[in-house]
């Protein structure tokens, strides 16, 4: 056993609880809440672990089953890796501890328990995998949890939007697949590294550009880019709160914009067509979402709809391809999920509490909910970009990166849709929680203590995210993370000499 | 019609099932067994086994086949199968790996044979044998249901 032996643990604890929970969930009714919580627990302090274990040893990989890549399957951990791990699994132990009371309104908590960390172990895979098909194979694991997850009311709009959802990313997995397969048939191999070496010496061809237009659509769906994104608006607003937390903050990142860097970036290799068409999409993205976005009245509506908006931004750093850019990107990356999962949470405790998600009939919610009240407002200013709050930082850094690229039309277009979040939650805030009591919600109380103390943790994260730019932080965090974007193709020479 | 007919299926229907389905039933466990040196294997005997409890509820109608396996029992076979498997693949690390195959290879072609692989495959069984019968059950049960709300 040595230190590596905790990289498979990422996959194997989430999924020895999906199973154990519901064994033991039926009669034991505390059993679902200690169980997910301690697990996700155990899974955020090994990540931080992780990180550290990236910074003194680099890229570690590890050979499943004791066979040696690329004959074997490997796993491999590096700095994008540790970071995107530290980014869900930290986000997944806050959202768990919020459920432990707000599930108590639906029936069964053992199954919910058991999809979330089916969920969570394939998130887990996709970001651990160093194979090809095990990304496919997590990702559809990942993608079919949270299809049941978004049904879990069972009412009669949940399962429509479910099932759109279930259609809309079989079709995308079928297209990821597909590309595999013809990645696979021109390479010989599924490796991700060895699959990297092949490329390089045999040069692309035609196949790899069909490749890649297979993977922006199958990627650039389940990140719900903009021409892909129309089961979004539907498919968050109806899962219980704390999932369209976990699908908004970190499933979409985690299958769609980190698969997509990570082969784009490291497999098949970066060219100048597939950073304009990557930053033309985040582009699209950020501004047609958040045109969308100002006019609804749906709370948990208008924040699926600026998630595709914000990652817009993040696609449109990383897809501009230099050090800032990357860097800005991922930032704006992690800053979104603490953010965006808060947003959401918040949205969950007013449902709780006033029992509507419609900003028409609330008003008057701070005075009620204080701790809801003030964790929603730091994280509107910092989803809108007003300092000091996060989200001020990774999107200045994403201007200033745009700027100094030269490309100053994409910059003007991402202030605008800055503005343009920031008068939509103008309105939120106002109609929500600052405008005047209604008379019928006089009577509501602020939500349980979990649920306060899961809002407040991230909240703080929110406020002191800026600090994440200073210091060793900054170096084991967020710059190793970069750097694995920037090495390119060089990941595959990376990759074989970190085997052992 | 004698009450025996009142559910399910036609006697000539119910009479074949009886004789066949231990045979059916057999097959998968044999398709599961052989599944390290011969074409089949955990997926593919689990769900020849599921087939041989869905044709008793074909034949017999749903409280024959819920008699022997109910849905609780499929449930918990189906976490057990998992958590079974993982089980196995955590057994590795006594060897140092993560899916090590830590027991002795033995003779190749022999059915005692390939170290963890045949248990791997009756996992698997366990997993997918429950879990088909258990989602064909769940049709089953949603349509009374909207037929009972109709």
């Amino acid at each position: 056993m040595t230190a590596s032996s905790i990289i498979p643990l990422f996959v194997a604890i989430p999924l020895a609880g999906a199973f154990i929970t519901p064994l033991i969930g039926k009669k034991v009714k505390w059993a679902p809440d200690v169980i997910g919580n301690s697990l996700t627990f155990v899974l955020a302090v090994l990540s931080i672990f992780s990180v550290m274990m990236v910074s003194s040893s680099g890229t570690i990989v590890y050979s499943v089953g004791g066979w040696m890549p690329p004959v074997g399957i490997a796993m491999v951990l590096d700095g994008l890796t540790s970071f995107m791990l530290v980014t869900v699994n930290l986000l997944a132990f806050i959202i768990a501890v919020f459920s432990v009371n707000y599930m108590e309104k639906f029936t069964s908590k053992a199954k919910f328990y058991c999809l979330f960390l089916l969920m969570l172990a394939g998130m887990n895979g996709v970001l651990i995998s160093g194979d090809m098909f095990n990304l496919f194979v997590f990702l559809e694991i990942a993608s079919v949890a949270s299809y049941a997850l978004v049904a879990f009311g069972t009412e009669r709009y949940e399962l429509e939007a479910a099932f759109k959802y279930a259609i809309m990313g079989t079709v995308g997995s079928l297209f990821v697949l597909l590309g595999i397969v013809f990645l696979y048939s021109y390479t010989s191999t599924l490796n991700m590294a060895d699959m990297a070496q092949v490329l390089m010496q045999k040069g692309g061809g035609n196949i790899v550009l069909m490749v890649s237009a297979l993977f922006i659509m199958g990627f650039g769906l389940k990140a719900a880019l903009v021409p892909f994104h129309a089961w979004l608006p539907d498919a968050h607003p109806s899962a219980p709160a704390p999932i369209s937390a976990m699908l908004s903050g970190v499933l979409i990142k985690s299958l769609g914009v980190y698969a997509l860097c990570r082969i784009f970036f490291n497999v098949i290799g970066m060219t100048a067509d597939i950073s304009s068409i990557l930053m033309f999409l985040g582009a699209l993205s950020m501004v047609v979402g958040v045109f969308l976005a100002i006019g609804q009245w749906d709370f948990k509506r208008l924040l699926a709809y600026h998630s595709i908006s914000q990652i817009g931004y993040v696609v449109l750093g990383i897809g501009l391809g230099t050090p800032l850019g990357i860097f800005g990107g991922l930032f704006h990356l992690f800053n979104h999920s603490v953010f965006k999962s808060l947003l959401f949470l918040d949205s969950g405790a007013v449902e709780y509490s006033a029992g509507t998600r419609d900003l028409k009939k609330m008003g008057g919610l701070a005075e009620k909910m204080p701790v809801t009240g003030t964790t929603s407002l730091i994280a509107s200013m910092s989803i809108a970009g007003v300092p000091p709050f996060n989200g001020f930082w990774s999107k200045l850094i994403i201007i200033i990166a745009l700027v100094q690229a030269g490309r100053h039309g994409y910059a003007f277009w991402a202030v605008v849709a800055s503005v343009l979040t920031l008068a939509s939650f103008a309105k939120v805030m106002k109609y929500a929680f600052f405008d005047k009591l209604k008379e019928q919600l006089k009577q509501i109380k602020e939500v349980p203590i979990f649920m306060k103390l899961s809002m407040s943790a991230l909240a703080l994260i929110c406020l002191f995210g800026g600090l994440l730019l200073v210091g060793a932080v900054k170096i084991d965090f967020l710059d190793k993370a970069t750097d694995v974007l920037l090495e390119g193709t060089k990941y595959a020479a990376i990759v074989f000499k970190g085997i052992g | 019609m004698s009450r025996e007919h009142d559910k399910g299926m036609s006697l000539i229907v119910k009479t074949i099932t009886r004789l066949t389905v231990g045979l059916i039933l057999l097959y998968g466990v044999y398709i599961v067994m052989h599944g390290h040196l011969s074409p089949g294997g955990g997926f593919a005997g689990g769900v020849i086994i599921a087939l041989s409890f869905i044709n008793i509820m074909l034949a017999y109608g749903k409280e024959d086949a819920f008699k022997k396996l109910s849905r609780a029992a499929a449930s918990m076979w189906e976490s057990i199968g998992a958590i079974m498997f993982l089980g196995i693949a955590l057994l590795g690390f006594t060897g140092g790996y993560f899916f090590l195959n830590f027991l002795n290879k033995g003779e190749p072609f022999k059915l005692f044979s390939a170290g963890i692989i045949p248990l791997c495959n009756i996992a698997i069984s366990f997993k997918v044998g429950a879990g088909v019968f258990a989602i064909f059950v769940a049709l089953i049960l949603l349509k009374i249901d909207v037929e009972k709300k109709e």
